[in-house]
């Protein structure tokens, strides 16, 4: 039988038949099915160092052995070596915007969050990877993939060992990094000037 | 050697999905307290009810009461149940074919221990009194008489 897709099939429709007991009900159309997931959380050795640096307004990442590239956060190993990277690099807390969105709908448990606010892939000066963070202090409409931003951190008496010091990111007001050159395409754009020299 | 970090972590979803009518009209039965599989055309019946047929892929619409009895095909047993079980006290859980019915489900098995349970034995459902239209609303299966 070759069915028509421009028809939907009758499951979706709601052309059901059911017993006698049920035909004057009001039907269930939806169910509620939240998940929960609770986690103990204890950093291995590399997001040790992290967080506890953290706690010295400092953001630590790692180095690849095999062709210098820059992790943050460092996870101990260069994924794509399968190598090991004991070395730290201290990293400034200024960078860019390597790719943002918009969120203009509430998330449940965030309460903290005004909405609209950006999340977005801060690349630091030095890192070859991005890291997440919010970006403020601008409106949301002029936020744009290679502006530059700083920390804005919390103040000293509050500081702890976690990412959350951090409380945002501002515009630094320096000129953009050009788009082909921020984000993951600042790796590649490295990668070719290398290849130029070399 | 600096003090072992450690954080409480949760991961939470407040989800709520819309059912389409298959398992919208079991739910349905659910919360009226009767139990609902879909007929196929080969006039064998899937329970719990699916909106196609898992050989063929066709609609599937005749929806048909089963149960509330039925046969334990398997089972194990749960000692201690998760914090966010539907069940505070050790249970066991089964794979049962209701009456009228050719697929077992999974749910809840409400006896005191393992002893009780036997693959082979006649269960039955457990309603709880309020219902509203969810999985939960069958509190699960006891041995058959139990709850006269």
């Amino acid at each position: 039988m070759s069915a028509d897709p421009s028809i939907p099939p009758a499951a979706l429709s709601g052309e059901v038949s059911l017993p006698e007991k049920l035909a004057d009900v009001e039907p269930v159309r939806s169910v509620r099915t939240p998940i929960r997931l609770e986690y103990d959380f204890i950093p291995g050795s590399a997001s040790s160092g992290y967080l506890n640096a953290f706690a010295d307004r400092k953001i630590l990442g790692q180095q690849s052995p095999v062709d210098g590239a820059v992790f943050v956060p460092p996870r101990g190993v260069d994924p794509r070596h399968g190598a090991a990277t004991p070395e730290y690099v201290e990293l400034p807390d200024t960078g860019h915007v390597g790719g943002f969105c918009v969120t203009r709908l509430p998330i449940p448990g965030r309460d903290d969050l005004e909405i609209p606010y950006v999340s977005a892939w801060i690349h630091l000066d030095g890192a070859d990877i991005g890291f997440l963070g919010l970006v403020a202090g601008i409106d949301t409409s002029e936020v744009r993939m290679g502006m530059r931003v700083r920390a804005v951190w919390k103040p000293d008496d509050e500081l702890g060992r976690t990412a959350e010091n951090i409380l945002y990111w501002e515009p630094t007001g320096e000129p953009d990094i050009p788009v082909t050159a921020a984000g993951t395409n600042a790796w590649h754009a490295k990668q070719a000037a290398a290849g130029e020299q070399g | 050697m600096a003090e072992r970090l450690r954080a409480d972590l949760v991961l939470e979803y407040p989800f709520t999905r819309t059912t389409g009518p298959v398992i919208g009209a079991f739910l349905t039965g659910l919360r009226e307290g009767i139990i609902l599989g879909i007929r196929r055309p080969d006039g064998t019946v899937l329970c719990p009810p699916t909106e196609y047929d898992p050989e063929s892929s066709e609609p599937l619409t005749d929806l048909v009461e089963v149960g509330p009895g039925g046969e334990l095909l398997s089972w194990t047993w749960v000692d201690p149940p998760r914090s966010q079980s539907p069940w505070d006290q050790p249970h066991g859980l089964g794979l049962i074919r209701l009456d009228g019915a050719d697929t077992p489900m999974v749910h809840g098995l409400l006896v005191d221990g393992p002893e009780g349970l036997s693959v082979g034995m006649r269960v039955t459902a457990r309603w709880r009194p309020e219902r509203e239209g969810h999985i939960a609303d069958l509190e699960g299966f006891v041995p058959e008489g139990a709850d006269q």
